[in-house]
């Protein structure tokens, strides 16, 4: 089983026309996701590898019946191409892209409560059930079916948590994204209550970063709901310096706070399992299920 | 991006906020010119202007009563590092001055607005207690931190500004003249797409009047495409030249302390590398992200620029590619390696797109490159091709 999205999701790509959004969506479809349109403003009408392109979400929609939409859009436009999908009614939107404006999400926030749609992202990798759906940059070969939930605020070291899982022989349910920015669509506590809720996932592997409370808020929430499903965790930037930046726009340990530290006690004192190196990623799943009882085959 | 006081002023009062005359000095004459322009009978306040708090406790700021006291006062400063409990032990060299009235200061107040990330919303904060760092009252007061948070449909209100005044015991009159000033910050800090705005002090005259005193402003790195002007204001003095160098080539890097250069795909895979090397008994050189899709001239240019770092005894390459393909990385190591002479072993650690191809090309290069299996294994070598 899995969450968010499955052999059945119809995807819409927004920004298909830039060399972004074309190497992504024929990768996506390569992988089995259903990539049934496309849109860039000014292009409708014509078509990438036989994928129509629309004028506009509400067209995509009309026609394809798309209920996800993967954003590839550059920052200067891509808070209006979030609110245009959900204008739409698309369901779910996932957004790729790095570098929007920080007022522009807490516009976009507030653009989104009271509306069906669920952002996730920005700045994200993306979301992919191993097997059925891949939508966006992760790539597809590392990832096994499973029942190990996987959520991150990273990209690339998400990718490194799955390979390690998958190496152990351990598959995925499904890996969100949430993304590396300080205002974002969806957080941890958000992803965990899914995969808390899904029958088909038995653990989590949790991957966050310095900068924000959100870890800490999480491990409250573990704590408090999900003391059947194992989790474990790993907290990236135990090396880096305070004030300064570290890529993401929110990882940034400001006013003393956000520190890897203080996150890694938290989920300490949640009984959450906890990788201290990169390299035990998946060894520390393995180790939380056993000692759950749980297998992970 | 930040910006220094004397930038921030400047926006600010054009938004409304109230500061004092003013004006910067480049040199010690300067200094004692602005005294005569500025007139009136003084006493001046003369402030080092770099991208650092703590400046007064650092002997920074002086009040003096004459334009010679300032010249001289301005002398004993430009050119010389500071050292703040904010720059780090090298200090940062002070190239100009800024040369303000004095006022007649009744209650130093903090007001700040920023992100605050647990709710999403922009926030006012203000205390009582201005004139001394704002995290030191939040950790042993923090019941005196005071929030107003900003719905972003209707912005900032009037009776926000004046909430917040009241609870500061403010007198009736100035209630208003605070929620002028907080809509003024407010204004300015969307006009800008800052990411914080701080005054601290802000400060309450003898004569019922509010002033921004200090003025501190940083601007989300994300918005400044769409604020040139702003983007102008950047101060490369300011940076490391390293982190100036890696910014033109889109990268993200930060100098660190450490012996082990590296490069990393990936901004939560660049902290892990760093968190890994450390684990493993090194010590990282530096943070560097090279991001997704990049090119081999921009592999090159990161390589470069770590290399540049005198400390570093060996680099470590960490690649899981997505977006970044393995063999693109390797056509960069390769070009760079060779451009430089490189003279450091380098431990390359592959996963993801085209990796087959990737690994054939480092081994068909004929350069001294270490090849790891993992992260684990990657840092291991590093740190002793390091030793």
């Amino acid at each position: 089983m899995s969450i968010l999205v499955d052999k059945t999701t119809r995807v819409v790509t927004q920004g298909i026309t830039g060399s972004t959004g074309q190497f992504h969506t024929r990768a996506c479809r390569e992988y089995g996701t259903q990539m049934v349109s496309g849109v860039t403003p000014g292009k409708g009408g014509t078509d990438f590898e036989g994928i129509p392109i629309f004028d506009t979400v509400e067209k995509a929609r009309r026609k394809t019946a798309c209920n996800v939409s993967v954003i590839y859009v550059p920052p200067p436009f891509a808070a209006d191409a979030i609110m245009e999908a959900a204008d739409a009614g698309v369901e779910l939107v996932i957004c790729i892209t790095e570098g929007i404006p920080i007022l522009d999400m807490v516009r976009v926030k507030q653009y989104l409560r009271g509306r069906k749609t669920r952002l996730i992202g920005p700045n994200c990798p993306g979301v992919i059930t191993p097997g059925a759906c891949k939508i966006g940059i992760m790539p597809g070969y590392i990832h096994k079916p499973g029942k190990i939930g996987v959520v991150s605020r990273s990209g690339t070291l998400t990718y490194e948590a799955v390979h390690q899982l998958t190496q152990l022989g351990i598959g995925q349910s499904t890996c969100v994204g949430i993304g590396g920015d300080p205002v974002n669509g969806t957080g941890f506590i958000d992803v965990l209550e899914l995969f808390n809720a899904d029958p088909g996932t038995e653990g989590v592997i949790l991957i966050g970063e310095i900068g924000g409370t959100a870890e800490e808020e999480a491990a409250a929430y573990v704590e408090r709901e999900m003391k059947r499903k194992p989790v474990a965790a790993f907290i990236a930037g135990q090396t880096a310096p305070k004030g300064k930046r570290m890529g993401h726009a929110g990882a940034i340990v400001a006013g003393g706070k956000g520190t890897a530290a203080d996150k890694i006690e938290a989920f300490r004192k949640a009984g959450i399992a906890i990788a201290l190196s990169p390299a035990e990623l998946g060894s520390t799943l393995q180790a939380a299920l056993a000692g759950s009882g749980r297998r992970a085959h | 991006m930040n910006i220094h006081e004397f930038q921030a002023k400047d926006i600010l009062a054009r938004f409304g906020v109230p500061t004092l005359k003013r004006a910067v000095a480049e040199s010690a004459p300067e200094a004692a010119r602005a005294v005569e322009k500025l007139g009136g009978p003084g006493p001046w306040v003369v402030k080092a202007q770099i991208h650092a708090g703590g400046r007064g406790k650092a002997g920074g700021v002086k009040l003096v009563r004459s334009g010679a006291e300032a010249e001289s006062f301005a002398a004993s400063i430009l050119g010389k590092p500071l050292v703040t409990h904010q720059t780090g032990p090298a200090g940062r060299i002070v190239r100009r001055v800024l040369v303000e009235e004095g006022c007649r200061i009744a209650r130093e107040l903090y007001l700040g607005l920023t992100l605050d990330r647990a709710s999403g919303l922009v926030t006012a904060i203000a205390s009582a207690e201005g004139g001394v760092e704002i995290e030191e009252v939040a950790a042993r007061s923090p019941e005196k931190i005071l929030r107003e948070a900003v719905d972003p449909l209707v912005g900032l209100q009037a009776f926000q500004g004046r909430k917040l005044g009241a609870r500061l015991g403010l007198p009736g009159a100035s209630l208003g003249k605070l929620a002028k000033l907080l809509s003024a910050l407010y204004d300015a800090y969307l006009a800008s797409d800052a990411s914080l705005i701080e005054i601290n002090p802000l400060v309450l005259t003898e004569g019922g009047d509010l002033v921004a005193l200090d003025a501190k402003m940083g601007l989300d790195d994300n918005g400044l495409f769409r604020h040139p002007d702003i983007r102008a204001l950047r101060d490369v003095n300011e940076e490391d030249p390293r982190e100036t160098e890696a910014q033109k080539y889109e990268l993200s890097y930060i100098a660190l302390e450490g012996t082990i250069g590296c490069m990393v795909n990936g901004a939560g895979l660049a902290m892990a590398t760093m968190d890994i090397v450390k684990h493993a008994g090194g010590e990282p050189a530096n943070f560097l992200d090279v991001g997704g899709g990049a090119s081999a001239e921009k592999v090159a240019a990161a390589f470069r620029i770590i290399l540049a770092d005198p400390h570093v005894r060996a680099v470590l390459i960490n690649i899981f590619g997505g977006i970044m393909r393995c063999d693109v990385l390797a056509e960069g190591v390769v070009q760079a390696a060779r451009e430089i002479h490189l003279k450091v072993p380098v431990v390359v650690r592959m996963e993801g797109t085209n990796v087959a191809q990737g690994k054939k090309i480092l081994a068909d290069s004929g350069l001294n490159i270490i090849t790891a299996v993992d992260m684990a294994d990657g840092a291991k070598k590093a740190v002793a091709a390091a030793a």
